[in-house]
Order: structure tokens, then sequence, then C-alpha cells
């Protein structure tokens, strides 16, 4: 109303030439000020509200889980030729829909990048982060979130030359290395190379692909980044099968699915969907023999496999929820091998990622 | 009997004309060679021609690879003989790039919306085209319904719906650039005419508009309509993450086109106005009738420069998660399957040659329009 009798003053008949007389400078910085608090003060209080809420409730009401997921990482999260979301990241948020819808397709996938992922996932924009997220202290303790577990122990490594007629990180005494600058990569060879004495000389580029680019081209010896990366960075190599990913990992980078602090339910929910996955993997239980397994006399399948026990409806899901599962997408080691492991272009060894019994570190609490 | 006078009685053939005034020669010698720094000049880049255009030839088009299934069947090595760009990875992924995440069996409804959409700007730019107001509220008011409708599904006419998030690729491009440019320059045009208005608070509120929004950069407009919007909302009310970044888009280019617009007016000169009033025009018939259309008439370039950037800038909106042609294809150059050396030059070209086609052609249409709007000072 108060714009329309503001519009209607032009009907008059007397007119006042435009003027170029503008609202005092002073002023309009103080009106800016006062905006910017606001806006301040408004996102902290959402924050606050926004991790209160049921997630699991509204996701169930949303009728989808919405996923915080790859922009595009080779393995984890990728679009393939069709445009379908690929992926072990991925796979996890079909895993979560199947379990709550018994729907592998009810995920939604809203790509981050590396920056808002986590003001993302904050905000309530997404239900739960699988993104190749590293998990450290400080990022839990204060982005007021929580990691519901590991789903690929992650860390990083050296690529060589076959030339060079290296086997181990541990002979690149006096080799130059290329690294991406201002990350973490670059600390971490700085980190190993003088824990183990040993001399080198850093090429830093901008980014990842032209510090590849310099390695492809030999102006280093070596190029270190995620092993993950490396395995998908070698593909793009001129000639991929003269390079060889050493055996060495220098860091830690566990990577896994990432929710909200402050909703248990839904925290348990994503971390036993993970520990499902591996269980089925422990036990024998895939996508082709689940059906009869359901038959199995083994306690632990039954428990499981919701044949005895309520496990699935104390998560506030049905008893099958497992059996929705592996039925939609397979164990973890079928998720691994389709995705990241022999069957895929990228073929990495499971290495750390093979179950506790296999020597490796994945290992699930037991269902009972 | 002495003949004192010659006249001739046939006419001579005419003779060409001496080689100095006209043809070929000349015209190469008076603008290619006409002093020593032009024919250095000249020579110069003929020599950059011939050094890059026959290995751009041989690169793009002779040695390229066009049917592969891998990025591995591009690799010189496995086609057995030099290659050039890997056109298979852009022919094998061209669905995913035109049309993202979209349902194939679907497409046929972004066709619809594609071509309901080239009917409007034909309709509306070909100035000999017939039933211009209809052309217009055809292009303002049915051509949304139809795309809206088409693209997002409808239950009762049996389109099944299809969530934003699965649209992607040139298609949300498209969406986008229209979307800010349909709603950009009309509401650039109201907060320019507020912003001059003796009205205070009309003037306020345009002035805040405008300058807010001109002292923050877009990615920071994006990052609030899709990270920090939702904050101040209820929860389970998230409108669409798509529809958040268009208005965030629009909003964000109209106070630029304000600005263009206001420059417009700034030009024209006092006796319009006064000529409008004395004719005893109210506000508005002065604005549309006499004031705006010399106004825009002058800042035409200014505005299609805005249009050019908005539809470069759709780029942006890959940092926020939405999949615009750009980012589609950056994100296939990911797969593992397709990835081998060379394959970014392949996607990069690609998409610089498609934004090239889009960009010259929206230029060379303004700069068609000045001259055949220029009607002032043609005399």
């Amino acid at each position: 109303m108060v714009i329309a009798a503001m519009l209607r003053k032009h009907s008059a008949d007397v007119y006042v030439l435009p003027n170029s007389a503008e609202v005092g400078s002073n002023w309009r910085m103080g009106m800016k000020k006062l905006i910017l608090a606001a806006v301040i003060s408004a996102a902290s209080f959402g924050i606050a509200t926004a991790a209160s809420a049921g997630t699991l409730d509204n996701v169930k009401q949303k009728g989808q889980v919405v996923c915080g997921a790859n922009p595009g990482t080779a393995g984890f999260g990728v679009p393939d030729q069709q445009g379908n979301w690929t992926g072990l990241d991925v796979e996890y948020c079909r895993a979560i829909a199947a379990a709550v819808f018994n729907d592998p397709t009810k995920a939604k996938f809203v790509p981050l990048s590396s920056k808002d992922r986590f003001t993302a996932l904050a905000s309530g924009e997404v239900d739960v982060l699988i993104r190749n997220s590293t998990w450290t202290m400080s990022r839990e303790t204060t982005l007021g979130i929580i990691w519901a577990g590991i789903n690929y122990y992650d860390g990083q490594g050296f690529i060589v030359n076959n030339k060079l007629g290296v086997k181990s990180a541990k002979e690149l005494n006096g080799a130059t290395i290329c690294v991406q600058q201002g990350t973490t990569t670059e600390l971490n060879v700085a980190d190993y190379f003088r824990a183990n004495k040993m001399e080198y000389k850093v090429v830093t580029f901008g980014t990842s692909e032209e510090a590849l680019k310099a390695y492809d081209s030999g102006r280093c010896d070596s190029y270190t980044t995620d092993r993950s990366g490396l395995a998908a960075d070698r593909l793009s190599m001129t000639k991929p099968d003269d390079h060889t990913i050493l055996p060495e990992i220098i860091s830690k980078e566990p990577l896994g699915p990432v929710v909200r602090q402050g909703d248990d339910q839904w925290l348990n929910l994503v971390k036993w969907v993970h520990n499902a996955l591996l269980i089925s993997e422990e036990l024998g239980v895939t996508k082709a023999n689940v059906d009869e397994m359901m038959k199995s006399e083994n306690p632990e399948i039954k428990r499981l496999l919701g044949v005895e026990g309520k496990f699935g409806e104390s998560l506030g899901l049905s008893n099958a929820w497992v059996v929705q599962i592996v039925k939609a997408l397979g164990n973890y080691g079928e998720v691994f091998d389709r995705n990241v492991g022999p069957s895929s272009p990228l073929k990495l060894v499971r290495g750390s990622n093979a179950l506790w019994n296999q020597g490796g570190l994945q290992y699930a609490p037991p269902i009972r | 009997m002495i003949q004192t006078r010659f006249m001739r009685e046939t006419i001579l053939p005419q003779e060409a004309a001496p080689h100095r005034t006209s043809g070929v020669l000349l015209w190469v010698r008076e603008n290619l060679f006409s002093s020593v720094t032009n024919s250095v000049l000249t020579l110069l880049s003929l020599w950059a021609l011939y050094a890059t255009i026959p290995g751009l030839f041989q690169y793009l088009i002779v040695d390229a690879v066009w049917s592969a299934n891998t990025g591995k069947e591009c690799l010189a090595e496995n086609v057995g003989r030099p290659v050039g760009v890997c056109w298979a990875f852009v022919t094998s992924h061209m669905g995913y790039f035109i049309y993202g995440q979209y349902p194939e069996a679907e497409w046929w409804r972004v066709d619809l919306f594609f071509a309901a959409e080239a009917l409007g700007i034909v309709w509306l730019l070909w100035p000999n085209a017939p039933y211009k107001f209809a052309g217009i509220i055809y292009f303002f008011v049915i051509f949304p319904i139809i795309g809206f409708v088409s693209l997002t599904g409808s239950t009762m006419l049996g389109l099944t719906p299809v969530a934003t998030n699965f649209w992607g690729g040139f298609l949300v491009t498209i969406v986008i650039s229209t979307f800010g440019i349909v709603v950009s320059l009309p509401v650039g045009i109201l907060l320019a005419l507020g912003r001059r208005s003796d009205m205070p608070i009309v003037r306020l509120v345009s002035v805040i508009f405008i300058e807010f929004v001109r002292g923050v950069p877009l990615i920071t407009v994006l990052f609030m309509a899709n990270v920090m919007f939702p904050l101040f909302l209820p929860d389970g009310w998230r409108p669409d993450s798509l529809l958040r970044v268009l208005v965030g888009v629009a909003l964000f280019f109209a106070a630029y086109m304000a600005e263009a617009v206001r420059g417009g007016l700034q030009a024209i000169p006092r006796g319009q106005y006064e000529a409008a009033q004395a004719l005893g025009l109210g506000y508005w018939r002065m604005m549309i009738k006499i004031i705006l259309p010399q106004a825009l008439k002058i800042v035409i370039p200014n505005i299609v420069n805005n249009f050019i950037g908005l539809f470069k800038d759709t780029t942006l909106v890959a940092i926020v998660g939405i999949f615009d042609f750009l980012k589609t294809i950056q994100a296939s150059l990911a797969d593992p399957v397709w990835r081998a050396a060379g394959m970014p030059f392949a996607a990069y070209i690609f998409a610089s040659l498609v934004f090239f086609v889009f960009c010259y052609g929206m230029a060379r249409y303004s700069m068609w329009m000045e001259a055949r709007l220029d009607t002032g000072k043609r005399h």
C-alpha cells in the first residue's frame, strides 16, 4: 500500500526533473553494517536450531536422503557417460536410501566443493556428507560435525616413473618432487623427508593439474597426493603403464561419512549402514546370495539379516534393512571392487581397506 | 570541300581502368603494404597464420579421433597413428552435456523447451516478424508456462515430474541465462527509474539495493542463496536450490542493468523531458514513449555486454553444486573410464567453441541492431 501510494505521486501534474542527489554516503555505510550484523546473528542462530531436529524424520518426510557429494572425483563420486552418479561415496548414499526406503534411487546428490561442504552440512542443506572428507580432530571439535565411520583408509603416496628404478619411497633421497601449493600434501612431504633424513627438492604448482602435467613431462622425479588420487592421475599420463605408485603411505587420510552433531539417532543409522556393509562381507553375504542366506542357520547372519531380533527397528528402520542394502548394492567388498578395485579402471588394491581378518583395518562391531 | 570537323561515328569500347585505381593489386598495396610498418605487420600476420592454421587443422580435424568407447582408445599407441583431439569424448558424452541427468525418456520435453525458446527469440529479434505484440505475450507469458510445465513435469498432464537436481548441462545454462536476461532487464529499468525518482523512499530503496548488490561478488550472492539462506528458514521449508540461484542471478544482474540504463537516462537532454511534459504526458507515458526508447537505444552495447557477461557467469553456479554446461564437462573429465592424456583439450576446446558461438552471436546481433536503430544521426 505504501509503495502504491508512493508511485501514485507520479500522476500529479507537476514533475520534478530527476536529480542526481543521493543519500549521504555515511548513512549508507551505517546501513550496510547494520544489515551485516543482522545476517551474522541470524546465521549463528540458524546453525544452533538446524542441528536439533530429527534428521531421520525429516528424511522420511521428504522421501529422499540428501547427500553432500563429490563434484567429480574418480572412483568416489563421478558422473558416468550417461550422467548417472557412480562411485564408492555415491553408493554409500544409495545404501542409506536403501536402508530407509528400500529404494536406492531415493538419494539426492548435492555436489559440494571442498570449501562449502561443512557449511552445507551444518546448515541442513544436506543430511549427510559423503565426499572424501578426511576425519581430523579440529574438524570434529570446532565445526559441529561428527564422523560416522571410515569407509576408505586413504593416505598420501608417491608415483614415480619406472625409468628411475625406485621401488620404495625410502630410495627417493635427492629427488625432485612435484606438489600442489599450500596443501597439507606439501607439509606431509616435508615431514616425511625430514623424519627419514633425506634430501629433496620441491617444485610447487597452483593446481594439481599443473603439478601432474609437470611430472608427466619429466620435470620432477615424483608426484605426490593421496593414493586414491594417484591411481586416477596415472590414467591421465601420456604413458600410464610407465608409472608406478610406491607402496609407502606417508600420512593418514581416513575418509568417511559425516553428520551433524546432536542427532545421535541419525549418527547411529549412518554408522550402522557402514558396519552392516562390512559385516555382510565378513559373513559372505553378497548381492547374489542374500536370499539364500536368509535361510542360513548361522546366528550372526540371522541377526544381520533381521531373521532374528529387532535390530532394524531400534534404528527406526525395518528389520530387513540389511537385506534391502545388500540386495541393492552388495556388501562392502563388492562396492569397493566395482568402484575403485580391480573391476574399475582405478584398480586399487584393498590394502588397509581389507577386512580386519584379512590384514586390513576395516572392522565392524558385532550386531547383537 | 575541306573537312573542318571530325565526328566519331561509333563509341569507343570502354577501356579497363588503370590498374592503379582499382583491382586486387591496388587494394593489396593500399591496405597491406602502404608503408614499411604496414608491410612488416602484414608479413608477420601472414607468418603467424601460416604457423598456426595448418597445425590446428591437423590437430582438430585430420588427426582427431572421432569414435572410441574409452579414453584409452584415443591414445596414439592404440589408434596406431599420431592423434589429435579426442572428439569421441565429446560425442559420447553429448547427451550428458546437453541434458545433464535429465531422464533420457523425457529428453523430448527439454527439446520442446529449446524449440519454444528459439521460436520466441526469433519472433522478437527478427524485425520483420509479424504480430510483434503477440510475440511479446508469447515470450513473457506463454513460453515461461510451456517451459516450466515441460521441464518440471505435471502429473495432471501425464508428464513425470523431474526434480531440478536432475537438470544439468546446457539445459541449466540456458535456463539460468534466459531467466536472468528476461527478469534482469525489466527489473533493472525499474531500478534505474527508481534511482532517478524524486520520491525519497523509492530512491533510497533503489540506491540501497543497487549499491549493496554491486558491492558483493556474484559468488557471494550464490553462496548466500544456496548455503546461508536455508539457515534463515524454518526446518523442512527449503525453496528449490536451482530456484534460489535463478533469483540470485536475476537480482544480481538487475543491479548492473539498472546502472547501464541509468547511463542512458542521464544522456537524454533535459529538453526531451520538458517537451514530453509540455505535451501533457504523464510520468509513465513520458518514460515509455519518449525517454526510454531513446535511452535504451543509447545503451544497447552496455545491455548486451551485460547479457554476454551473464551468459558466461552462469558457469559460476557450479560452485554451489549446480551442474551447468561447463561443470558437466569438467565432471566428466574425472570419469576414470575416459581419463587419459589429452582429454582436457577436447573438453575445453568444445566448451570454448560453444560459448564463443553464443556470445559472438549476441554481439553481432547487437551491432546490427545498433546500426538499424541509428536513425537520429543518419542524414
